[in-house]
């Protein structure tokens, strides 16, 4: 089968414009089965708009994109759907329905898929809001109810909670303490392994690059930059040394002082 | 993934019985493998859960495997030969403690039916008092924005006049001319049978002047932009700009609801004479098709039929019903909360309490008016 490919996402020559604005021109990337891949670029270089493209919410101006072996724009809307449930997605600003609790948030998915017995889906929530590190009083609260982070948590036992094969992260460590952002780490590599996910992260914290990513992309001149954090510190490109080699990423360990 | 859909069963070997499961234990196969597990004998004596033969494990599987083996319900089985690389996710799923389901409503019963009325009733008079006091902070910002008039917003006001007035004018007129058919051909109708037809002109006169013009402009209105305040207000609510407002040293009485029920006292009384006549312009088309006389003498006829009095009777509610409906709709945005679904709930509300002001306060003036024998 097709997705049995090393690449589980192909983009050839993506190009994405809004008006005047061009946000990519010619984009190639590839990401691998199983990998963390970690995305950074500049406050609006168009991170998010690409994970957009890649999920099917933004359509693109130009440009092949292969998820899991399907060419996204020749799918139709059921091949769509059911594509889309084999990935899980954190969106920046968590996206978390305004009208239900914290617990059907998170069974909303699995309510979707409609076989699951209900106590099952009772109890697999409850699960992961422990495995994201919520307290369980938190089950019964409404999104307005909490605290940016909790927010991000339980968008990403959302995200989870049909067990996906692709996880996309828009920023899932903004907003959360130190420890807790380690801890999210953790989970994150920790789920990765188990389940073989793939990860593609955006993010601006540099821990988590050094920390669970295998590789990173750098969006620099509206086109990706990939590879490890040893051949990006090596780049010569003036953005990209900046990023790895200024005083936050010497705190974070990545550049020697 | 094609993998074996997961299995589990009771097997004996040598040293006892053994639980065995095997292939997918995945979300996919959740609902199967849920019935699987339960079918499981509760007191079995398996000593073991062995995990050789599973080749694919996701958190619903191993939450499964781990009720199957009795994980924190006591009587716990130890796992053995789970393949290394799922075993961190084992891990977590086991240590994330001892399980927790959200809880499920209860049943209703007749005493929670019983206090939902009671609370319902609670609610209608602290909503009443919440109502006046919102009606007394607007007088006062009122009074300090016409000691200090260059704190008024007059752009938002143009807008508000443009999408409640100009933009509600079709609407209204279309209304209030079919109401004005419908009377006259319902009045000549009845009114042929005592030979009092030419009546007719009074009927729709006076009806139209006094009472339809300006309830139908009303309720139009409340429908239309009384809804459009609460669900702006209430949305900028849940985005929290309202709280943005505030923290910029702004009142949102002066900013956001000034500006919107200035704009209705302005266009209602518009709108209400336009609906005047075209009501009576409705009224004329069908007296002239139904009774034999033409448009002109329909003219002359309410000419001498209608008097000031009818008209400004009906235009004095105008700016009270304005203000009614203005002041309930920003009344109800601003007291959304949180949820996209608190925004149409109090949206909902806002149309109803409107118009039922309307039509209470309609009553009141006709009260009023005959005690005035006007
Ligand atoms: N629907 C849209 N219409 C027009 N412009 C858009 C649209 N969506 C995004 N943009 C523009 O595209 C640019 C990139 O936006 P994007 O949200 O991808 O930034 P980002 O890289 O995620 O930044 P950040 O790190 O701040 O989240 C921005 O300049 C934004 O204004
Ligand atoms: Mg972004």
């Amino acid at each position: 089968m097709a997705e049995r490919s090393a690449n589980i996402i192909e983009i050839r020559g993506l190009v994405n414009r809004f008006g005047e604005q061009v946000l990519h021109d010619g984009l190639d990337l590839d990401i691998r089965r199983g990998e963390v891949l970690g995305v950074v670029g500049g406050s609006g270089s168009g991170k998010s708009v690409l994970l957009r493209t890649i999920i099917g919410l933004n359509r693109s101006t130009a440009g092949d994109i292969r998820v899991l072996g399907q060419l996204t724009r020749e799918l139709d809307d059921e091949a769509l759907r059911r594509l889309q449930t084999r990935w899980g997605v954190l969106f920046q600003n968590g996206a978390l329905f305004s009208s239900l609790t914290v617990a059907e948030n998170i069974q909303a998915p699995m309510r979707e898929r409609g076989d699951i017995p209900p106590e099952l889906v009772d109890e697999l929530a409850g699960l992961k809001v422990k495995l994201v590190g919520l307290p369980i009083d938190a089950m019964a609260k409404y999104p307005s109810q909490l605290s940016g982070g909790m927010k991000k948590r339980v968008g990403l036992a959302r995200a989870l909670a049909l067990d996906p094969e692709i996880l996309f992260l828009d920023e899932p460590t903004a907003g959360l303490d130190p420890i807790g952002a380690a801890d999210f780490d953790q989970l994150i590599r920790s789920l990765q392994q188990s389940l073989g996910l793939t990860v593609v992260m955006i993010t601006h914290d540099l821990d988590s690059l050094v920390t669970i990513c295998d590789r990173i992309a750098v969006l620099v001149d509206k086109k990706v930059k990939v590879g490890t954090l040893e051949e990006l510190m090596r780049d010569p490109h003036p953005w990209v040394q900046s990023y790895f080699h200024g005083p936050r990423a010497r705190a974070a360990g990545i550049a020697a002082d | 993934m094609t993998n074996q859909p997961g299995w589990i069963k009771l097997a004996q070997e040598r040293d006892g019985a053994v639980l065995q499961a095997g292939g997918a234990w995945t979300v996919e196969y959740a609902a199967d493998l849920d019935r699987q597990v339960e079918s499981l004998p509760k007191e079995s004596a398996a000593q073991v859960l062995d995990l050789t033969e599973i080749d694919a494990i996701d958190t619903a599987g191993a939450w499964l495997l781990a009720r199957a083996s009795g994980q924190g319900e006591g009587q716990e089985i130890p796992w053995r030969n789970l393949a290394p690389e799922f075993q961190p996710l084992a891990e977590r799923v086991l240590t994330a403690g001892p399980k927790v389901t959200p809880e499920r409503p209860r049943a209703r019963t007749i005493t929670d039916w019983v206090a939902d009325v009671g609370a319902g009733v609670e609610e209608v008079l602290a909503e009443s008092l919440n109502l006046v006091a919102f009606f007394g902070e607007f007088v006062l910002a009122t009074g300090r924005v016409i000691a200090n008039p260059r704190r008024f917003r007059w752009v938002s006001l143009l807008v508000h006049i443009e999408q409640t007035g100009i933009n509600a004018l079709p609407i209204v007129g279309l209304i209030s001319f079919l109401v004005g058919v419908v009377l006259a051909y319902q009045g000549a109708d009845q009114l042929r049978q005592f030979n009092a037809q030419f009546l007719t002109v009074n009927m729709v006169g006076i009806s139209v002047l006094r009472e339809m013009g300006i309830l139908l402009t009303a309720i139009v209105v409340a429908g239309r932009s009384g809804s459009a305040f609460t669900a702006q207000i209430g949305t900028m609510q849940v985005s929290e700009e309202v709280d943005a407002l505030r923290t910029m040293g702004l009142d949102p009485m002066e900013v956001l609801v000034l500006p919107r029920v200035t704009a209705l006292i302005i266009t209602l009384p518009i709108l209400t004479f336009f609906a005047d006549l075209m009501g009576l312009f409705g009224g004329g088309i069908m007296y002239s098709v139904l009774v034999d006389q033409t448009f002109g003498q329909y003219v002359t006829r309410l000419n001498d039929v209608i008097t000031p009095t009818m008209f400004w009777v009906g235009m004095v509610k105008a700016p009270v019903f304005a203000i009614l409906i203005a002041l309930v709709g920003c009344f109800e945005g601003l007291r959304v909360t949180g949820s996209a679904e608190s925004v149409g709930k109090m949206t909902t509300r806002a149309v109803v309490e409107g118009i039922f002001l309307v039509i209470i306060f309609d009553a009141l003036f006709s009260v009023l008016f005959s005690i005035l024998s006007i």
